[in-house]
């Protein structure tokens, strides 16, 4: 309860605040709730999922307009308009969603500059809109027969929907879609390989963000009763970014935040600046532009982390996670079935030829070793089998099935569970949540049900499975603590765990030993070995050597991109090839 | 549409297209570097251009101070970080480049009187100005955060550039200017006339394009360039400063951008905030050309010109919507071939 505390004293303040300030006061803050529906959708965007929008504004314009135009020429509710607004919107983000998202970072944010700018002069050279006069006359709200035809009574209608869009935001980014969002930003590699569709992750922050920004407008057409092109341009657009970054980006109070230092801060400084300078004009954003310069030198998570920090609450991190009715697992097929045949495999990087005349097979119930020097292309090999790299030529079967052709998630989907030579997790994530990444495809809900927390009960079994593998593989203790702080060789257990939440028939581990203790290294080899007894396949690529010849029951050699020896780990040790490989020849 | 039109609508695009072709050089020479995305480019060609026009109307430019106090704030911090890293000795260099370099300008300025002077001397001075703000926007903006994601920097580059337009409002007005030809002559080709400005800007932005390529193939700096916008970390380990890098593209790209605004401000009013709509158009070039071929550039700089003004003829409201517009089919061309590189933060 004690934690709540700030929170009910804002409430609190909010729903008083109406009957007692003055109007413009009452304004003022009809517009910070408006721009913060805005800048909320700009922190999903930008401050979790890592992708920037310089064109909200154009989107606010659509919500406005559709609103507009329906309920003035065609005198339709604005009901009506509003999801007319939704729909245009949803087509349009959808489409730049698709042209944009695919390309590296900053196209998609180029894009909406030009997006932004072509929408503005829509606006204000269409005729039907009424050029850059816009439009007039746009009819009152009305709700269950009650007429907002005050700032007053308007006020409670956009503060409801703000803090429901807050809940619904909060809602999503805690739960396993909100865990393939937050994913976005450590690359796509990683929670592609767990099965997430970061494409499709991508497009639906994307249109969360447009959607927020639509009905903005919708509610400012409204609130205001006329429309023009003005608070639509490209400039506006910029000012929602600041407000998202000066806030705090990655925080949703941030958004709230922000757009209240901003519109209080403008409406002072054109105030005040005029005066100082003699002349009327937009001088304000002279400051904007420094103070957002200085916020990304020195305090580039915005200022909401530091109000934090000045409140006395200490935010309680410990968690527990529920008990739950464990999740369907796999049938592991019969010891010695084939799960991965490998069969004449070339990867050509350019001239450079990485892997060729590659042939190997995992069979359910065994560890299969791939040993090699430095360079002998055991992690390429790994990135084709797990489908991050397309072959070149040759064909990998895995149960049975072609799959060279399959990009990695759905390699994920099949059963195959990966691990990474350099560590890939989100470190400011706690470990369970880091896990449950790799329970992604095990969970069916969406985005709807995640925001409206009506998944709390697959959740619970998500988190379970998470808790279950960590404690499987010895870090049960560290549920809770940021995966970063963490020392390497236990991120590299971690990834195991997230590895083992995809319930695999096949994991590939790619050097999960480096960085361990002699202790570690022996429990770790307990664990694999307990997995190949429920007859699961491992494909483990190693460096040292008494650990894989003590775990191994085949082991292929590599060098030069090529195999060149295979058999029972005691043959390939003493195979003169081999040695000649590791140790030089004798010549 | 006869002929004749088509003959003058062409070569208002090339001329138009000259210019874009200028900035979306500079464009992709700065985001090479820094991968900085330099959003305030236009900003430049518009300080060019007014600061000229100021001279012309006997004011003194904004621009000036602009300089003088840019220059006094860069001091500062460096010798405040000279100071601390116990290194005094760079502070002679700090009081020659950012205070009695702006200070000279700015007495030149003041005692020569430039509404006197000739029109090169007008030219010559006003870029003194202007020029010497893209290094030191770099140090001051750019640098400290010259490690961030392309993000970051685009965030920047969007405050930089918003606040460069508020001074552009302080500076010189809402009013737009324009400029005297640098050459009043007009040639009869045919059926078509060409004005003498004409040839300077496409005179002009050909010698320019051929200094940059001997800049970058025969000097050491433009080698120092190359290497650092391929690898900079390969190109510190070699010893050069990719500080010293990020300045140089800076004061080229700023030395581009302010001499495509002197260029144009006799052919087209340019008021305080056009340089911004001028330099998205090099943008659209730019990413015609993926942000790293300079031919490239030039010929989508070429496209977009002819583009703005056959569409102005056609549907003058919408020549903004349609050049804008056509980043959208260059998006989809270079999704459809360019090879995604994942960027972590």
């Amino acid at each position: 309860m004690k934690q709540r505390l700030p929170l009910l004293v804002f409430l609190a303040v909010l729903v008083l605040a109406p009957p007692l300030l003055p109007e413009f006061y009452v304004t003022l803050l009809n517009y910070i709730g408006l721009y913060s529906i805005v800048a909320l959708g700009l922190v999903l965007l930008t401050g979790v999922g890592g992708l920037t929008s310089f064109g909200q504004a154009a989107f606010v314009g659509l919500g406005a307009y559709a609103t507009g135009y329906l309920s003035t020429a065609h005198e339709l509710s604005p009901w009506l308009g509003l999801l007319a607004g939704l729909g245009i919107t949803a087509a349009v983000a959808l489409v730049l969603g698709f042209l944009t998202l695919r390309l590296s970072g900053h196209y998609l944010p180029l894009g909406t500059i030009a997006w932004g700018l072509s929408l503005y002069f829509l606006f204000g050279n269409l005729e039907f809109l009424g050029g850059h006069t816009g439009l007039t006359g746009i009819p009152v709200l009305e709700l269950a027969g009650f007429k907002l035809d005050t700032g007053r009574e308007f006020y409670y209608l956009i503060w409801v929907v703000l803090l429901g869009a807050v809940l619904a935001t909060q809602n999503l980014l805690d739960s396993r879609e909100g865990r393939a969002i937050r994913a976005l930003k450590g690359g796509g590699l990683m929670a592609e390989s767990m099965g997430v569709d970061t494409a499709r992750t991508k497009t639906i922050i994307f249109l969360i963000a447009a959607l927020f920004a639509c009905v903005s407008g919708w509610l400012y057409a409204h609130l205001q009763r006329f429309v023009n092109p003005t608070p639509f341009g490209l400039h506006i657009g910029i000012e929602y970014l600041f407000m998202a970054v000066v806030g705090g980006a990655a925080h949703v109070w941030g958004a709230l935040l922000g757009a209240g230092v901003l519109t209080i801060l403008k409406q002072w400084l054109q105030d005040i600046l005029p005066q100082i300078f003699g002349q009327s004009g937009n001088f304000e954003v002279i400051f904007f532009g420094i103070m957002l310069i200085l916020v990304l030198q020195r305090a580039r998570d915005g200022l909401w982390p530091w109000l934090v920090r000045l409140v006395p609450v200490k935010v309680d991190r410990q968690r527990t996670v529920a008990e739950a009715e464990p999740l369907p697992c796999r049938q592991m097929p019969a010891a010695g079935t084939v799960l991965l045949e490998v069969k004449d495999a070339r990867k050509q990087f350019g001239g450079l030829v990485a892997n060729d005349n590659m042939s190997l097979t995992v069979k359910a119930g065994e560890v299969m070793a791939l040993i090699g020097p430095n360079g002998a292309g055991k992690s390429t090999m790994f990135n084709c089998i797990s489908g991050v790299d397309p072959l070149t030529s040759g064909e990998i079967r895995f149960l049975g099935e072609r799959t060279d052709a399959l990009v990695s998630r759905e390699m994920a989907r099949r059963g195959m569970g990966r691990t990474f030579q350099h560590v890939r997790l989100l470190p400011t994530m706690s470990v369970l949540e880091n896990v449950a990444i790799g329970a992604h495809l095990r969970g069916a809900k969406g985005v709807l049900s995640s925001s409206l927390h009506l998944e709390r009960a697959e959740e619970a079994r998500l988190l379970a499975e998470a808790k279950r593998q960590l404690e499987r593989v010895g870090l049960g203790e560290h549920l809770f603590e940021e995966a970063g702080s963490l020392p390497l060789g236990q991120q590299r257990i971690l990834e195991i765990a997230r590895a083992l939440c995809v319930d695999p028939y096949l994991l590939l581990l790619d050097e999960p030993a480096a960085g361990l203790r002699y202790l570690e290294k022996q429990a770790l080899a307990e664990l694999l070995r307990k997995l190949r007894a429920q007859g699961m396949g491992i494909l483990l690529v190693e460096h040292d050597m008494d650990f894989v010849m003590g775990l191994a029951d085949r082991v292929v050699v590599m060098e030069f991109g090529e195999k060149i020896s295979e058999g029972l780990p005691e043959e390939v040790q003493k195979d003169p090839v081999v040695l000649e490989a590791y140790l030089g020849g004798v010549e | 549409m006869d002929l004749q039109i088509a003959l003058l609508l062409g070569q208002d695009g090339i001329v138009n297209g000259a210019i874009y072709a200028l900035l979306a050089l500079a464009l992709v020479l700065v985001f090479a570097v820094t991968r900085v995305i330099f959003i305030p480019q236009g900003e430049f060609v518009a300080y060019g251009a007014l600061t000229l026009a100021a001279f012309e109307a006997g004011k003194t430019p904004g621009t000036l101070w602009l300089l003088l106090g840019a220059g006094v704030l860069v001091a500062l911090i460096d010798t405040v970080i000279a100071v601390r890293g116990g290194n005094p000795g760079r502070i002679k260099r700090i009081v020659l480049w950012d205070l009695a370099l702006p200070a000279a300008i700015a007495g030149l300025v003041l005692w020569l009187e430039p509404a006197t002077l000739p029109l090169a001397a007008k030219v010559a001075l006003s870029l003194a100005i202007v020029v010497p703000l893209g290094p030191m926007i770099y140090r001051l903006a750019y640098q400290p955060l010259a490690e961030a994601s392309v993000l970051v920097l685009l965030i920047v580059s969007v405050a930089v550039h918003i606040a460069l337009v508020g001074l552009g409002l302080l500076f010189f007005g809402a009013e737009g200017s324009r400029t005297t030809p640098f050459s009043e002559a007009q040639f009869n080709v045919g059926t078509l006339t060409v004005n003498g400005q004409t040839l300077w800007v496409l005179g002009a932005s050909c010698v320019l394009i051929v200094a940059l390529y001997l800049f970058f193939g025969r000097t050491l700096y433009g080698k120092a360039l190359r290497a650092t916008a391929i690898n900079r970390v390969g190109a510190r380990l070699m010893g050069i400063s990719t500080t010293l890098a990020g300045k140089l593209s800076f004061t080229l790209a700023a030395g581009i951008g302010a001499l495509s605004g002197i260029l144009i401000a006799p052919i087209t009013t340019v008021y305080y905030d056009t340089g911004f709509l001028i330099g998205l158009k090099g943008f659209v070039a730019a990413i015609i050309a993926g942000l790293v071929s300079y031919p490239l550039a030039a010929a989508g700089a070429i496209l977009v010109g002819l583009l703005e003004s056959f569409s102005s003829f056609w549907a003058s409201a919408f020549k903004e919507v349609i050049v804008f517009t056509l980043i959208i089919p260059v998006l989809v061309w270079r999704s459809l071939t360019s090879h995604h590189v994942e960027e972590e933060e």
